[in-house]
């Protein structure tokens, strides 16, 4: 560790005479202290986002390899290839769809189960740490575990059979529909405890003498959750689906895992990550149309923030 | 696995409340913070029906790595019990992939990454904080832009500033990006911020400096925080694909998830094996968080993680 030359002596002292601001810490170190503080982080942030962010433009531009070697600029090429790229009009289907049905879930399930756990009743500690389970377990385990449960012969089609309620097996990894439901389905059973616990965290805020207050007035459990709940999470909720959302654009691992790398039957289920991830690499790779896809990538994941943004300020009074 | 359950509370159901306390129980129940047996028994109903959808596949993925080969693996009506329990497929994994030195690789960029997230994030956070300077709105705000920068969308660049480095295909290279994530920094910030600023006057006044302000008096107050940058770093680093899948292309590279989708991919049909493997890469994670996960939630409650 060099952080040990940072302990110059404090020139600036207590500012005992000047009048203070509110904002922000005293003033009691030199110039030069706080930056060697900052040092790593910002040349980390520097050579890992903000140079990259840079750099995938100007990439964007060219038809840059994988392996190397020259680079031509080639003007907007990458770009109008993406709009005739049916693989990409099919990703950006898939997340559409994947978003749509991932919202609704994903921002109701997580708070009844956030209510669920909420209150401290014994073995709650080892309830919530199992509910959290699947959220630290990798993306990759966790497909090869569906994988193996909604193969042909899996879990699911066999259970599903013996009840009647299919006749044959569904073919959950190589249809294009339900791939990209399988892939909901495991990204809302893994999402669970991680927004359980966004939500738990907004509702430790909520005062327990407002829900008393509520109760004396008489008001029902459905009533409480109306009136003094649904209002607590509001904030949380709106970031949580905001959340889900550049999630759903973001799908790699589970989709890829799930179908060997192929998404589907001509690659029809494939997502964006996987386009870009596909042009990274091997002899046939091309960076600048990868980075194309990643600036157009960028600009998607954006517009639900900009929501969030938007909404954030009409709500908050 | 019992370090889980909270110690300080009782693992039992307390006794339904003696009849002479009947009257007051129910008066108390209207009021939110006291629960009715009917309402406690719901819940635990609730509660084990949600345990199973969360943890029921990874016993169904254990079951099934514990079965040997002459027993069906497809029956309609799941057997969750082996017939036979045998560790015959995991030996089968260790003679079909290098596992334990995917392990070693992946420890070794897990520990970088906790490495490098709890030094500087800590340097950062404390000094945009606590030090009053100069361009520190400007630090800042470039911390909280790069969070709404998707981390896929500069894997490419990255990829080409690593092979520029020579790093491509090595562990460092797998390793350098994660080191550092602008959330932790703003996590750090958001604890130190939340101490009172008196206890520094005090540590001035004594003529501390800097540095000893941060290692003597505030490290301390946010270790829970720490905690869980720690926990989230080592698992982030030990669960990635993407990026390794992208930077390493030799085996004896291999971190423990490439290996595994390597695996899958060679011996697609014989799912002992793979379910095998995936269990190698899941338990090691899962005791490390059931050891940790006290910090975990106290470092959450302590308002490490806030919308």
């Amino acid at each position: 560790m060099t952080v040990t030359d940072v302990s110059a002596p404090a020139a600036g002292g207590p500012t005992s005479g000047r009048p203070r601001r509110d904002t922000g810490p005293t003033r009691t170190t030199g110039r030069i202290t706080p930056w060697l503080f900052l040092a790593p982080a910002l040349g980390w942030l520097m050579v890992f986002s903000i140079w990259p962010s840079l750099n995938t433009v100007r990439m964007a531009f060219t038809n840059a390899k994988p392996l190397g070697g020259t680079e031509k600029y080639v003007g907007f090429e990458n770009f109008s290839l993406i709009l005739r790229d049916d693989q990409v009009v099919n990703a950006l289907v898939n997340s559409v769809v994947f978003m749509l049905v991932c919202l609704p879930l994903l921002t109701v399930l997580p708070l009844l189960i956030a209510l669920l756990v909420e209150k401290k009743i014994p073995g709650i500690t080892f309830f919530r740490t199992a509910f959290y389970t699947p959220v630290i377990a990798s993306a990759v385990v966790v497909a090869l575990i569906w994988t193996f449960m909604l193969d042909d012969r899996g879990l699911v089609n066999g259970l599903a059979q013996e009840l009647s309620i299919i006749q044959g097996p569904l073919p959950f990894l190589t249809d294009r529909w339900l791939i990209v439901l399988s892939a909901v389905s495991l990204t809302v059973w893994k999402g669970l405890g991680y927004y359980m616990i966004i939500y738990l965290a907004a509702l430790g805020n909520v005062g327990k003498d407002l829900h008393e207050a509520a109760a004396m007035d008489g008001a029902g459990a459905v009533r409480r959750f109306s009136v003094v709940t649904l209002p607590a999470v509001r904030g949380a909720m709106l970031l949580i689906a905001v959340l889900v959302c550049v999630a759903a654009l973001r799908v790699f691992s589970e989709v890829f895992i799930m179908t060997g790398g192929t998404g589907g039957a001509g690659g029809e289920a494939m997502t964006m990550v996987m386009l870009i991830q596909q042009y990274s690499r091997g002899f046939t790779g091309d960076l600048g149309y990868a980075s194309a896809l990643s600036i157009l990538m960028f600009f998607i994941t954006l517009v639900p923030l900009l929501l969030l943004g938007k909404l954030n300020g009409k709500g908050g009074e | 696995m019992s370090p889980v359950t909270d110690q300080k509370t009782p693992a039992v159901v307390p006794p339904a409340p003696a009849p002479p306390e009947k009257k007051t129980r129910r008066r108390q129940s209207k009021v939110f913070g006291s629960v009715t047996r009917r309402e406690l028994v719901l819940r635990y109903v609730l509660l084990v029906l949600v345990l199973l959808i969360s943890i029921g596949p990874f016993l169904w993925q254990l079951s099934t790595s514990l079965k040997s080969t002459g027993e069906d693996i497809y029956t309609r009506i799941p057997q969750l019990w082996p017939s036979e329990p045998t560790l015959d497929n995991y030996t089968r994994v260790m003679d079909a992939i290098p596992v334990l030195s995917f392990i070693g690789n992946s420890l070794f960029v897990a520990a970088l990454a906790v490495a490098g997230n709890v030094v500087f994030s800590t340097l950062a956070g404390f000094a945009l904080a606590r030090l009053r300077f100069r361009g520190r709105k400007i630090a800042l705000g470039l911390f909280l832009a790069t969070l709404i920068l998707p981390g896929e969308a500069t894997i490419i660049a990255n990829f080409v500033t690593i092979r520029n480095l020579n790093l491509a295909d090595t562990l460092l290279g797998v390793a350098l990006p994660g080191m550092i994530a602008a959330l932790n920094v703003l996590l750090m910030y958001n604890a130190f911020r939340q101490l009172p600023g008196e206890i520094d006057q005090a540590a001035v006044i004594d003529g501390a400096n800097a540095f000893q302000r941060f290692w003597n008096v505030s490290l301390p107050s946010v270790r829970g925080t720490v905690a869980v940058i720690a926990i989230f770093s080592f698992i982030g680093a030990w669960d990635d694909f993407l990026w390794p899948l992208i930077v390493l292309t030799s085996p004896d590279q291999f971190t423990l998830t490439i290996g595994l989708q390597y695996l899958s991919g060679t011996f697609a049909n014989d799912q002992r094996m793979i379910a095998a493997g995936s269990m190698i890469a899941f338990i090691p994670i899962a005791i490390v968080f059931a050891t940790l996960q006290r910090h975990f939630f106290k470092g959450i409650e302590e308002g490490g993680v806030k919308g």
